[in-house]
């Protein structure tokens, strides 16, 4: 402890992170900028030439994102072994090893395998699930995000370890509507929903929330002053609820979850790259699927037909969200199963830009 | 979720101790030895794998001294159950641009957080910074007081700038237009303030992605979408191309069928692409990378406003600068930000988010506020509808405009 008799250190703040040079391997520095073309040795594997002739061997391993220190240190183990202790994690949660020795590949592949860590992940596979917190850390998660990534990937792992899709498919979880996972335009979307207004906690809201706030947070105006016993409060209008949980981030007194009515909705054909078309949004493929941990065999099960069915019908090169736009919806929800339902209709703003306007239809 | 013989029972999360995939229920078993925070964590999990519901709340607003973010409070809505994770706040650490890590590094930040936490992080989060998951009150101080000893610092949270991300672009891509790291990094460095202590109306993440692959959904998960793109033609190689033939590669069919603008054509022997049409979708970069590349006069398109549903539905990014160069990069999104925020700080409603106020006061005002001109890469199509607000004159037209 500081005693007040000496003079108190000076607190360190807005430094920003670490300047990221101090970080790179060697090869990298050598080479930064440099870089002339990629090609895949193995499932996970890839070598990228530089100018110089140098190359640079990367091995990429799977997480689930949930990491324990001690895994961490086992990474950092790894790379002091077999790459000078260089290593960096991608957008999607995996860890890879940055090698300059190519008889290190398989060594270290035996290691990460011996450990639980697959290697794979690159092209035409299944990546790892973008995902968020759920029940592990979230307040307003409709259901758990690590358990259902868990029970997807165990499922859809031979996609993961090998590079036999059409195209890339990457997929994401997110356990609410705020979508912090940003599902929005991921190849196959898994989104937690809630579908009862929040129950108003008459009893302990007038200690613990400010109203006026609470009223500003609800993005429909469903949310509007009233009196319980005597003390402010406030109402829903239930038919304007959308479900979003705003208010429950700002007002612990407005509980929206429901073991009976939350649950699951699936997503399917959005994109973020560029290539050949444009980025896409994902579109409703399944409106509810029930909460059935520690498993979830509907979601898995339907995820798995999705994953399936595209696998045996797209062409070469051909994302989710493209080969549905070459084949038609009708023809998708034909081949997959699915049921087409009311709920697959928007009536959301612009809700008819979504409308069939022509009689391009296939029979 | 009694325990029995001193050991937690937990036979839903044991579940997901089987099967191929690396378990985050493994993970924080493991962990146990670091914090009692791990045992109550898996209990309350149990919990809410038991009742389809989750336990936790969100308090009051936690920190550290002079920060208004960086910090998310949580707090076990069944404490007397769980007392070890009564609190368990999480800190976000801002991510060194790439997420490269030397092993001392990630060593000394497994080190603070066994201290100081649960031991349990997530690599990354999904704005990504480094999450620091679990820990108490009492230890937020001491926890960041080691971290910027260490040379780390928080990341953003809030109403703020968000932590920057991007791709791993020139370190190891040759696909990058331009140096998303550096960039990356230089505006987390230039923004400081307004990461760290929340001054607009709701969040603002930037991201920055070196080609139109956009390997960090910069177009879908950024206020400010930097996405690399060139403007000169295709590098091309006659001999890799022909390699690539010899090799079994149908180029009429994968590469010239499939470009977008069907700006390629195939001899069988000689690939033509007509430059001028090329949309630059790296389609056909993509199939064969060892005879295509990026042209060399490189830079960004800057978009602006995508988001996730929250508030008024999801949007992506649209064009706001078709092209800068890759050197002017840093100034002009700087000179940018400044005019962007200005706006949004008069204009913007409490968590509006900057493409949500376009879309409410229209691009076209925007452009004004902001003082850029319409061109038409802007739009995917001009207007389908007649109902045009004419002008009467031109406002500060002279001042406004650039």
């Amino acid at each position: 402890m500081t005693t007040q008799t000496q003079p108190k250190a000076k607190r360190i703040t807005d430094i920003g992170p670490p300047n990221y040079e101090k970080f790179l391997p060697p090869i990298v520095k050598r080479n930064y900028g440099k870089w002339k073309f990629h090609e895949t040795l193995a499932p996970g594997v890839l070598c990228h030439v530089a100018e110089s002739g140098e190359k640079l061997y990367t091995v990429r391993a799977a997480s689930p994102r949930l990491l324990s220190v001690h895994t961490i240190r086992l990474f950092a183990g790894l790379a002091d072994k077999y790459c000078g202790g260089f290593l960096r994690f991608t957008s999607r949660n995996n860890v890879e090893f940055l090698l300059s020795d190519f008889a290190n590949i398989e060594p270290l592949k035996q290691d990460l395998a011996k450990a639980g860590y697959p290697v794979g992940g690159a092209n035409n596979s299944i990546s790892n699930i973008v995902h968020t917190q759920g029940w592990v850390h979230c307040h307003s998660s409709a259901t758990d995000a690590s358990g259902l990534v868990k029970s997807m990937m165990d499922a859809l792992y031979p996609y993961f370890v090998e590079e036999k899709l059409p195209a890339k498919l990457r997929l994401a979880v997110a356990c609410c509507l705020n979508m912090c996972g940003a599902v929005h335009c991921s190849d196959i979307a898994v989104l937690g929903i809630h579908r009862k207004p929040p129950k108003v906690r008459a009893d302990i809201l007038p200690k613990i929330c400010e109203v006026p706030t609470l009223i500003a947070s609800c993005p429909t105006g469903a949310i509007r002053p009233a009196t319980a016993n005597g003390k402010p409060s406030v109402e829903v209008i239930e038919e304007q609820c959308m479900y979003c949980g705003n208010c429950y981030t700002v007002c612990p007194a407005m509980p929206l979850n429901d073991p009976e009515n939350d649950g699951i909705s699936i997503w399917v054909g959005g994109k973020v790259s560029n290539a050949r078309t444009t980025p896409k949004f994902t579109k409703l493929a399944i409106p509810f699927l029930p909460n059935h941990p520690p498993r979830w065999p509907e979601v898995v099960n339907a995820v798995v037909n999705i994953v399936e069915v595209y696998a045996a019908n797209a062409k070469k090169y051909e994302r989710m969200g493209e080969w549905i736009d070459r084949i038609g919806w009708p023809k998708f929800f034909q081949l997959t199963g699915i049921e087409f339902t009311r709920y697959h209709i928007d009536d959301f703003k612009n809700a008819g830009q979504t409308y069939a306007r022509s009689t391009h239809i296939r029979f | 979720m009694a325990k029995e013989n001193g050991k937690r029972a937990t036979p839903l999360l044991d579940e997901l101790e089987k099967g191929p995939w690396p378990s985050f229920v493994t993970e924080i078993r493991k962990t146990e030895d670091v914090s009692p925070m791990c045992d109550d964590l898996l209990g309350q999990l149990e919990l809410s794998y038991a009742e389809k519901k989750g336990h936790w709340k969100h308090g009051g607003i936690v920190g550290v001294l002079g920060y208004g973010g960086g910090v998310i409070g949580r707090y076990s809505d069944v404490p007397e159950q769980f007392p070890n994770v009564a609190h368990f706040h999480t800190l976000r650490v801002n991510q060194p641009s790439g997420w490269f890590y030397t092993s001392d590094a990630l060593r000394t930040l497994c080190d603070i957080w066994e201290r100081h936490g649960s031991g349990l992080t997530n690599m990354h989060g999904s704005t990504g910074d480094i999450i620091f998951l679990g820990t108490k009150t009492a230890e937020l101080e001491p926890t960041f007081a080691e971290l910027t000893a260490a040379g780390f610092d928080l990341g953003g949270s809030g109403s703020c700038v968000r932590t920057p991300s991007c791709c791993v672009g020139q370190a190891r891509c040759e696909w990058a237009c331009y140096d998303t790291m550096k960039l990356c990094n230089d505006l987390t460095q230039a923004y400081q303030d307004e990461l760290h202590r929340p001054p607009f109306p709701y969040k603002f993440k930037f991201k920055c992605a070196g080609c139109p692959n956009d390997c960090v959904a910069a177009a879908a998960r950024s206020d400010l979408s930097i996405i690399g793109i060139w403007k000169d033609s295709i590098q091309q190689d006659d001999a890799a191309v022909s390699e690539y033939a010899a090799a079994g590669l149908d180029i009429q069919k994968d590469v010239c069928d499939r470009c977008p603008t069907r700006c390629m054509s195939w001899d069988g022997k000689k690939l033509a692409i007509e430059n001028s049409e090329c949309v630059r979708c790296m389609h056909c970069i993509n199939v064969m990378p060892k005879a295509l590349l990026p042209g060399k006069e490189r830079g960004a398109t800057i978009l602006i406003g995508s988001k996730a549903p929250i508030v008024n539905g999801a949007l992506l990014s649209s064009v706001l600068v078709p092209f800068v160069p890759a050197e002017d990069l840093l100034e002009t999104i700087q000179e940018l930000n400044k005019r962007v925020w200005d706006f949004w700080d008069e204009y913007g409603k409490n968590r509006e988010r900057v493409g949500e106020l376009i879309q409410r006061v229209g691009m076209a005002n925007f452009l004004d506020a902001i003082g850029l001109d319409p061109v038409p890469e802007m739009v995917s199509a001009p207007r389908d509808n007649p109902y045009i607000y004419f002008q009467n004159k031109k406002q500060d037209s002279e001042e406004a405009s650039k």
